[in-house]
């Protein structure tokens, strides 16, 4: 049997791939192999493994999502929803959304550990690649269209058919992210000034639906034909439509082409549009304003909580200390949007 | 005191070894985190040139807009300016308030991350 492993601790291969190569075994037969496995960068909150099972002449390119260790140790991240219901959201989205398809859920007191496993998609996620490369050139043209075709399936899904999720309209996070900030007492005006207009700014309530929570360059699977995956479901909860549209605007995530507001790549009009004809509803540019300050906000003091686990000596990292100073990036931003509302 | 070398000397001969010496060396998360430490240092001297006389402009434009008597430290001023915009003494349209916000920001950008998109947006 061909089998590698690249990891540090072995002892967490070792039990991945017995996991893994019973699985194998049930889903595509006994005759099927376990060819590689390899644990990918990125993902703090989540192991993500790269599997490749040989059966029956065919190779079968998968990928593990896994909690680390295979145990949740604690509440790491308050608002991630947990794997189980993450695997249980792609099954609703699929077929509506582009998305990986759920092969197989493995329990928290399984030999696997909690995990699930999906389809591998091919394409490129790193943002400044897509924006960029040539390669990409025809899908950064249809891509605006087609994440406002994704976002109006994610928010179809009724709501009657998801998973217990939590519900958190834009007001409850702005007081939550309100407090965090003042809890660590370092006043900052423009902030001050960013919550008072939303509070004093309320947009009217819009009946809750899935919202993806993170749709953005990044989460995205992205191949010479445009959007071919939606991933990282884990921040979705129930919520207000316009906070996934506005989140893809924040100007961190266009990632230095401010001049396309719609992830670096599109124009809102073309993003509203695409999504009202795929059903969604019709949302004008000035109703995304409102969430695309909460957006620029809620980046200015997630940078504030990354900042604070170096303060704090939780992280002695020069990148978390670094990161304090990327807080000032989402102060300008929340100016300009400020600045046409005065 | 000397100043042979200065503090800016310091640092940049620290810098100069960072990206010269130690980057060129490293691999992965290492190098990566050798990158970040350049670009703190980068920070610290970009601050030592921009902020004594940004600062002080910015209390200045803070003294002025709240009224308050000279010789109040920039986050003595800040506090009071956070606690009369939570209050709703101070507002968007607070004349004034736009304009030294951005110019506070920018200057601050300009130590922070002189090539953010967001200083050319608009």
């Amino acid at each position: 049997m061909l089998f590698r492993v690249i990891v540090a601790k072995m002892g967490n291969a070792e039990q991945i791939q017995k996991a893994l190569t019973a699985w194998a075994g049930q889903f595509y037969g006994p005759e099927s192999s376990l060819e590689h496995v390899a644990r990918l960068s990125g993902g703090a909150s989540q192991e993500t493994w790269s599997v490749d099972v040989a059966a029956a002449g065919k190779k079968h390119e998968l990928i593990l999502r896994r909690v680390p260790g295979g145990f949740q140790q604690s509440a790491r991240n308050s608002e991630a929803i947990g794997l189980a219901t993450e695997a249980r959201l792609l099954e609703c989205a699929s077929g509506t959304v582009p998305a990986p398809k759920v092969l197989g859920v493995f329990s928290p007191d399984s030999d696997m550990g909690e995990a699930f496993l999906m389809n591998r998609i091919s394409g490129e996620t790193i943002a400044r690649k897509i924006l960029r490369d040539d390669a990409y050139s025809f899908a950064r043209e249809k891509l605006t269209a087609q994440c406002g075709k994704a976002l109006a399936g994610i928010h179809a899904i009724p709501v009657s058919e998801l998973p217990d999720l939590p519900e958190t309209p834009g007001l409850a996070q702005l007081d939550k992210y309100e407090d965090i900030y003042r809890g660590f007492d370092m006043p900052r005006p423009v902030f001050e000034l960013a919550i008072s207009w939303l509070r004093q700014n309320p947009p009217p309530p819009s009946p809750a639906v899935l919202v993806h929570g993170d749709f953005r360059l990044g989460n995205l699977i992205v191949d010479e034909s445009g959007l071919a995956a939606v991933l990282d479901w884990e921040l979705a909860h129930l919520g207000d439509p316009r906070e996934d549209i506005a989140w893809l605007c924040v100007n961190s995530w266009r990632f230095g082409h401010s001049e396309n507001r719609v992830g670096g790549f599109g124009q809102l009009d073309d993003l509203l549009s695409a999504y009202a004809d795929a059903g969604g509803q019709n949302f004008s540019a000035e109703e995304i304003d409102w969430w695309e300050i909460l957006g620029s906000l809620k980046w200015g003091i997630m940078c504030m909580i990354m900042y604070e686990a170096y303060r704090s000596g939780a992280d002695p990292s020069v990148e978390r200390a670094a990161i304090g100073r990327r807080v000032s990036e989402t102060e300008i931003d929340l100016l300009n949007l400020l600045e046409g509302k005065a | 005191m000397h100043d042979a070398p200065s503090q800016k000397e310091m640092i940049e001969a620290v810098k100069a070894f960072i990206d010269n010496t130690a980057m060129p060396s490293l691999k992965g998360h290492a190098a990566f985190h050798a990158r970040v430490a350049s670009n703190v240092l980068a920070t610290v001297l970009r601050e030592m040139d921009i902020r004594p006389e940004a600062e002080s402009e910015e209390v200045q434009r803070l003294t002025n807009l709240l009224g308050e008597a000279p010789g109040q430290s920039a986050a003595v001023l800040n506090q009071k300016l956070c606690e009369q915009i939570r209050s709703g003494d101070i507002s968007l349209t607070t004349p004034g308030l736009l304009s030294h916000l951005k110019t506070t920001t920018i200057s601050q950008l300009s130590v922070d991350q002189p090539g953010y998109s967001g200083l050319k947006a608009r």
